[in-house]
């Protein structure tokens, strides 16, 4: 007589757990919430990414195309995998003495792991994140990008007096 | 109880009239042929793909996101693109595997369904078979399709298929036996397997009302046992993508695979429109009782509006139950089904027939 | 004792019907290939085939700086990519004896506890898809998104951040950061009763996992099954309770121990574990010291003495241990890491055996594998 009993409570234990489940998913049928979906290329233009998003590294200049890089080699020294080359060249400062100045900062996107070393060590501040994150391509020639823009040059640093 | 809702009776009497003053008999008779079997041919691949885009939908509500969006308006057109890159699909041809029956098996299993929905009564004066083992008929012919996937499995020559077909097949014939018994306990209380009689006896309220608590445990058992009897919900073990690649149809590809997946749909169409038949009263309204004024505004209603709503209602409980719940192992199936399901049913029919004898239910 | 283990890691006869549930499969989590040998439905023996994604991460850390590493672990074990930075920074910090911040040693703590929440986050929708309850999957995910999100504001990245540097961390964390995941605990816990009654009392979920699998606690001592997967056999392996490192000698919490051993327990033992991680989360935030100190004074070049050094860390998958052997240079000049899956995989003969190829799926997602972490 027991199993008899013990037969018809452990359907209806277990029925009753089936119902319990199927709750949850009645609930969102009838009552979505919050659609998780985000529509991607409908809503580039105001898809705004968070600040420090690591998109890509970027050198930023100012509105007379200057950047801060002097072309010291520490982000090259410190990179894992050699995703930055330094091309530096000599010219005549207004002393006349030949200094180096930075001539290509190449940086491969295809290489770079982003780790943040090479903004972390960067001694004046002169590369940063940038937030672009589209960098699909179909030669993979052009994910090597050079920072520096054509003919821009270093800011003097301002001398406190 | 005079119903008077429109049946659709007149208006393939007016066809016939009207085929039978152009041509010989004969070849009104031949042109009905054709004119009934494009119409379900049309009906199959038009619920097929409309079912598919179904539950895509719903599932996707329920997971919290939005379903298929691009293609047409609320990608509608969704299923017809799958439609065509399925057809547009190289049939890959096994070299080592049993041709003839490597080809057959989609066919086998799509007629198999095909002759179950040509039996069933989509509304009044449209039912196209009309036998007087209706019902008998329609478990029968819809057991043909296990045939087919034991076919598919082993003509494959591939151990994935072959595991996978043994699983369904063992599956399918014994859950056969619940639906039985299920559809007999309405079978006991109409007295008569003919489709429309057991229409016709659900005029003053459906057979779920009337029969009381063993109509509504013989419902909620005929529903589990049809889920497992069309591989689908908790009991998906043959093609379960997390365990065997896909089951049974692993080596078919284009448009074979179209039909397995085609006729899995439809299977549950059938399923759905069975219970709704027997249990919620096919293209019956919803009549309560003396109120005439409700039951006539209810009237208005097409009947084929009828049963398509309720047996769409029907689909959802089932795709509901495969969303839910995780898959059973084989043996645990087989064990629901002979330990708990057929049990439960026979205790159910002697149940029902009992008090059919004694009379204790709504006539 | 070592001989039995051994024999069952060897390769079998090839006469048995051979399933290749291959390196491209939708339950194995990773490329990992299992070779099932089957008896009709049993499994009667499954040999794991690994390498499919060795990036030999130890012959790397050989040329770079310590600095440098981190970026490496990172890749390693990425669901509990914290707690991987965090094991090298302690190492280096320990050998040269320098003394974190308090602040930096909350905020490395909080980091733990979210990446540990979401990896079990990410655990609990594979597992219910590969049981087949699909809508699992998604809803899980839906919840970790909220983590995620915290963790791009203050770093940029979701997944791999190497963020937690010998010294301190790379830079300070948002503003919003105590807010946000303040804000995030609360929505949590009323989540956590649906992820109950979806999964946890179903009881087709019951019927698959109870007696399933099941291992003792010689067994999971025998192979060095650590994390939640020992735990639910009652092998009591947590190693913030045995060797306490950072902050956690201050925070009260329990330790999660199961006895059963099957797939059962260790989806308790997980989920009991989202809940711990959120009482210690509300500890730490409450402790946490306010500043903006985020490093230590540490030099440009590090170079740590002549010697050996080990460190353990408790992964949301069991315990990471780093051995580094240096010969005073700039480079280290051996770098191993004890990965935990490596150890928790072997041990799927063991349980898999006898069942069916059902519970072997089943018994590998409670084992939750991350394959990366078994080839670096």
């Amino acid at each position: 007589m027991n199993s008899i009993i013990k037969y018809f409570s452990d359907i209806f234990k277990g029925v009753h757990t089936l119902w319990e489940g199927m709750k949850v998913t009645g609930k969102y049928f009838v009552s979505p919430g919050e659609i998780v979906t985000e529509q991607y290329p409908e809503n580039r233009d105001t898809l705004k990414m968070t600040d420090r998003f690591k998109g890509e590294v970027i050198m930023p200049h100012d509105e007379n195309n200057q950047h801060k890089c002097t072309g010291c080699g520490i982000c090259e020294i410190n990179c894992p995998n050699g995703s930055i080359e330094i091309v530096t060249r000599k010219v005549p400062n207004e002393n006349g003495k030949m200094v180096k100045i930075i001539d290509k900062h190449i940086y491969h996107l295809a290489m770079c792991t982003f780790c943040e070393l090479c903004i972390k060590t960067c001694p004046s501040d002169a590369i940063t994140w940038g937030t672009d994150f589209e960098h699909a391509m179909f030669d993979r020639s052009k994910l090597t990008k050079v920072l520096n823009h054509p003919g821009s040059s270093l800011k003097k640093k301002e001398v406190k007096s | 109880m005079i119903l008077d809702i429109y049946s659709f009776s007149t208006l393939t009497h007016s066809i016939n009239k009207g085929l039978n003053a152009v041509m010989s008999p004969l070849l009104a008779t031949i042109v009905e042929l054709v004119i009934v079997g494009v119409l379900f041919l049309m009906l199959y691949a038009v619920l097929g793909l409309f079912l598919v885009y179904l539950e895509r939908k719903v599932c996707a509500v329920m997971q919290n996101r939005i379903g298929p969006n691009r293609v047409g308006r609320w990608g509608m057109f969704q299923t017809i693109a799958d439609l065509i890159k399925l057809l547009m699909k190289e049939l890959i041809p096994i070299k080592r595997a049993d041709q003839f029956l490597f080809n057959l098996a989609p066919f086998i299993v799509i007629i198999a369904s095909f002759m179950a929905m040509a039996a069933l009564p989509f509304a009044k004066g449209l039912q196209a078979i009309d036998f007087n083992i209706g019902i008998f008929y329609i478990i029968a012919v819809s057991s043909l399709g296990v045939i087919g996937i034991l076919i598919a499995g082993w003509s494959s020559n591939s151990k994935y298929s072959l595991v996978g077909a043994m699983r369904s097949g063992a599956q399918i014939v014994s859950y056969e036996l619940s639906v039985g018994l299920s559809l007999l306990s309405i079978v006991i209380f109409s007295g008569s397997m003919q489709l429309s009689t057991v229409i016709a006896s659900q005029a003053d309220g459906w057979w779920i009302f009337k029969g009381q608590i063993p109509a509504i445990i013989a419902f909620i058992l005929y529903l589990v046992a049809g889920t497992a009897e069309i591989n689908r919900g908790p009991f998906d073990l043959a093609e379960a993508e997390s365990e065997l690649t896909a089951g049974f149809h692993t080596e078919y590809s284009g448009i074979k695979f179209a039909f397995f997946f085609l006729a899995e749909y439809m299977n549950m169409f059938i399923v759905a429109a069975i219970a709704t038949t027997m249990f919620l009263g096919g293209w019956m309204p919803f009549h309560i009782g003396d109120w005439t004024g409700f039951n006539h505004i209810m009237d208005y209603i097409p009947s084929i509006v009828w049963f398509f709503g309720k047996t769409f209602v029907v689909i959802y409980l089932i795709m509901w139950f495969k969303w839910t719940f995780p898959r059973l192992r084989i043996d645990q199936l087989l064990n629901l089904e002979w330990k708990y399901l057929l049990p439960l049913n026979l205790m159910n029919t002697v149940f029902i027939s009992f008090i059919v004898l004694m009379g204790w239910y709504f006539k | 004792m070592s001989e039995e283990i051994i024999k069952n890691i060897m390769v079998g006869e090839h006469e048995d019907y051979l399933i290749n549930m291959g390196p491209q499969h939708p339950s194995t989590h990773g490329v990992l290939r299992l070779e099932v040998s089957l008896n009709g439905e049993d499994v009667k023996k499954v040999t794991p085939h690994i390498g499919y994604i060795h990036r030999s991460i130890e012959k790397m850390c050989e040329k770079d700086t310590y600095k440098q590493i981190i970026h490496l672990t990172d890749r390693m074990d990425y669901l509990s990519a914290h707690m991987n930075n965090e094991a090298v920074s302690l190492l280096v910090e320990n050998a040269l004896q320098i003394e974190v911040p308090e602040r930096v040693k909350y905020i490395r703590a909080i980091l733990d506890e979210l990446s540990r929440i979401a990896s079990h986050h990410l655990w609990w929708s594979a597992f219910g898809m590969d049981l087949g309850a699909l809508t699992t999957f998604f809803y899980g995910l839906r919840d970790r998104e909220k983590i995620l999100a915290i963790f791009e504001e203050s770093f940029g990245s979701r997944l791999l951040h190497s963020f937690i540097t010998p010294g301190g961390l790379m830079h300070d964390v948002h503003s919003n950061f105590r807010k946000d995941t303040l804000e995030f605990i609360k929505y949590f816990r009323k989540k956590l009763p649906e992820y109950k009654s979806l999964l946890t009392d179903n009881i087709i979920f019951h019927q698959r996992t109870k007696g399933v699998g099941k291992m003792d606690k010689k067994t999971s001592v025998a192979y060095g099954v650590t994390g939640p997967s020992g735990r639910g056999s009652g092998f009591s392996c947590d190693v913030r309770k045995i060797a306490p490192y950072g902050v956690y000698d201050q925070i009260e919490f329990n330790e999660i121990l199961k006895n059963d051993g099957d797939v059962f327990s260790r989806y308790l033992v997980r989920m009991e574990e989202m809940e711990e991680s959120m009482n210690i989360l509300e500890q730490l935030i409450d402790k946490m010291p306010d500043g903006n100190e985020y490093t230590a004074k540490m030099k440009a070049i590090v170079k740590l003495p002549e010697g050996e050094y080990y460190q353990r860390v408790e992964t949301a998958r069991g315990e990471l241990g780093v051995y580094v052997v240096s010969t005073g240079a700039k480079h280290p000049y051996r770098v191993r890491f004890r990965t935990p899956n490596f150890s928790n995989l072997f041990v799927l003969n063991n349980l898999a055996k006898g069942g069916k190829i059902a519970d072997l799926v089943a018994i590998s997602g409670s084992l939750d594998l991350v394959i990366p972490d078994i080839d670096r």
